[in-house]
């Protein structure tokens, strides 16, 4: 295949441990670790390995959100993709903004495979690949740990409740990877060198003729509910005893 | 009034307990008549069952081959069609309605609400954010139709004292060719179902070994609980993924929640959060696991759970 379109969201690292503001404002981000949403990483990881088994032509990842971004895309390149585009927007869209906007990538790039996270880990929605592919009238294999590339078709083995399912489904097609597809290469120094020279493309939405579309609203952030830590018991009898007295034996 | 569609989930057989959670959510919506939509190949008993789910007033029956196995392709173009005549469409936010309905939201052009775990209007509800870390209240668009999925873990399932009508529909919408359902390899296991279950017994990479897992397998015999594991013990292959907890595995509610040989990580707390009682065995005291167990028993698990299985069963 000739390209492979892989999408890179800046978020903030998953070790950070978010908070909301004390005045319920929104999480605090100020000076937090940002990081390429970790299944994105997978999915880039995924085309690269694809690319380097000569499977196809090149990579190209995308980022759809403010300047910032440009740090994720390099470090997408200097892990080894071709080019990067940069969408910019005031913020990061809702999901349906971003599909569209994928998919006017998708008519311009003509990728024979976009490859997304399951999920980004701020919002936690996971619509976007789902909605790219509705919008494109393709074939949809979400929660993907693993790929098998077969010409004109993709072989997908899907994380679902009650196991694993194997989707077979034409290509283009839109893949969205769960954690255990593969373990993402570190970036090496020289690497990141090299990406410096690499092309990055700057369009703002408007030059994709395409506006932000009507997100929910969000209208507060609270701290959810802590548990409160309990009691220690001293061994096995007294927890045998702690747990008939709650009425749970 | 609120016009509500619940897409029932289904293995062909039964329904998925997903399906009475997601009634108990649109029940929460003001003035919802409840409607549940079946997709199958033959879909009589699966109608019959959905029938009895309290609050619903009518179920949909859609049967064709072509939904014999729920593939999202082929289902989002026939919910879109059905979905003209509602305010509300919901699904439960398993894989399978993860799958689903954002692909239906993108048809009927409007975001989805994932992860509903409380209704406050119409259009406004909650739902967490940053693995749980924060919750917050949205609005979805005014004067258009809300698509969302329902946190499982938020709701308790409804009572089968229903009596609805049963409406045999065709949708006439154009199914793609390019999906194929293949194949499922679902782990067989008379054992309770991990997300309905109301004990659960969780180990993690402390057990070391797919032999020693045995082990909470024997302790969750002993309490009738399902079983479930942290992500380290599915990525060493003590189990299999459909066993996982947690922020990318499942997120359960269970009244009894046992961790054993799990350290707590956020990724893991986030799936037990709505636990009612959590136990915790652990050797190293500072583990955060502590942090939120009711009852915490420091010491090796070696020695601990088959110690703590004989004293269950006498
Ligand atoms: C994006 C993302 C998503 C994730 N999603 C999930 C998820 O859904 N679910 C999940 O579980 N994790 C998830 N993780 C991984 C998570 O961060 C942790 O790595 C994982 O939960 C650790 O599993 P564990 O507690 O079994 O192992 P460890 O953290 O290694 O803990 C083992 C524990 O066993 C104790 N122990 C060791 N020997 C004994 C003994 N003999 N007796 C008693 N106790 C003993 C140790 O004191 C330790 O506390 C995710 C991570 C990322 C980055
Ligand atoms: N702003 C963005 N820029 C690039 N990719 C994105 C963006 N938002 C979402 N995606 C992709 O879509 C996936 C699912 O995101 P979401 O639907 O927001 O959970 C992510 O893992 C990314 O691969």
């Amino acid at each position: 295949m000739d390209r492979i379109l892989v999408g890179l969201k800046r978020v903030v690292d998953y070790n950070v441990r978010v908070r909301v503001r004390s005045d319920g404002s929104g999480v605090e981000t100020d000076g937090v670790k940002m990081s390429i949403n970790p299944f994105d990483e997978i999915a880039l990881e995924e085309a690269l390995r694809i690319r380097e088994r000569g499977d196809a032509g090149e990579v190209v990842v995308v980022s759809i959100g403010p300047g910032d971004a440009q740090q994720q895309l390099r470090t997408g390149l200097a892990m080894g993709a071709d080019r990067a585009i940069l969408v910019e927007t005031a913020a990061a869209p809702d999901p349906l903004t971003c599909a569209r906007i994928l998919l006017e990538l998708v008519n311009r790039e003509k990728p024979d495979l976009v490859i997304l996270g399951k999920q980004a880990i701020d919002n936690d929605n996971s619509q976007t690949g789902q909605m790219l592919a509705a919008l494109w009238g393709r074939p949809q294999a979400t929660f993907a740990s693993k790929l098998v590339l077969n010409g004109a078709t993709a072989t997908v083995t899907r994380e679902v409740d009650s196991g694993l399912e194997i989707l077979e489904v034409d290509l283009p097609a839109v893949v969205t990877v769960d954690l255990r597809m593969n373990e993402p290469r570190y970036v090496k120094l020289p690497d990141i060198m090299k990406a410096k020279k690499k092309p990055l493309d700057q369009i703002p939405l408007s030059g994709l003729g395409i506006s932000m579309g009507d997100a929910p609203t969000v209208k507060a952030y609270e701290a959810p509910q802590q548990r409160q830590k309990g009691v220690m018991v001293p061994d096995v009898a007294a927890l045998v005893a702690a747990m008939k007295d709650k009425g749970l034996l | 009034m609120a016009r509500i569609l619940v897409i029932a989930e289904h293995d062909g057989k039964r329904l998925n307990a997903s399906t009475a959670k997601c009634v108990a959510c649109a029940s929460g919506i003001e003035g919802a008549d409840i409607h549940v939509a079946v997709f199958a190949e033959t879909g009589e008993t699966l109608a019959a069952e959905a029938a009895g789910l309290a609050g619903v007033s009518k179920v949909i029956q859609v049967d064709n081959p072509a939904n014999a196995y729920p593939l999202a392709a082929v289902l989002a173009p026939q919910v879109a069609q059905l979905a003209g005549a509602y305010t509300h469409v919901l699904g439960p936010s398993t894989t399978f309605g993860r799958d689903l309905m954002p692909r239906v939201a993108a048809l009927l052009d409007v975001n989805q609400i994932t992860d509903i775990m409380q209704v406050l209007g119409s259009h406004t509800f909650k739902r967490p954010i940053y693995a749980g870390n924060a919750i917050v209240t949205v609005e979805a668009a005014a004067g258009k139709q809300v698509v969302g999925t329902v946190r499982m873990a938020s709701y308790r399932s409804v009572d089968s004292t229903g009596k609805a009508a049963i409406e045999r529909a065709v949708v006439e919408a154009e199914l793609p060719g390019h999906s194929r359902f293949v194949s499922l390899q679902a782990g067989k296991s008379d054992r309770p179902d991990l997300q309905t279950a109301s004990r659960v017994v969780s180990g993690g990479r402390a057990l070391a070994s797919a032999e020693n897992f045995a082990m909470i397998f024997k302790l969750a015999d002993a309490l009738g609980a399902a079983v479930g594991a942290s992500r380290a013990a599915v990525d060493a292959g003590f189990v299999p993924n459909e066993m996982q907890v947690g922020q990318t595995g499942k997120i359960i509610a269970p009244e009894l929640y046992i961790a054993v040989g799990i350290s707590g990580a956020i990724q893991h707390l986030t799936g037990i959060k709505d636990a009612g009682t959590i136990v915790a065995i652990n050797k190293d005291a500072d583990a955060p696991i502590f942090e939120v167990a009711d009852f915490g028993l420091v010491g090796d698990l070696f020695k601990l759970v088959p110690e703590l299985e004989k004293a269950l069963r006498t």
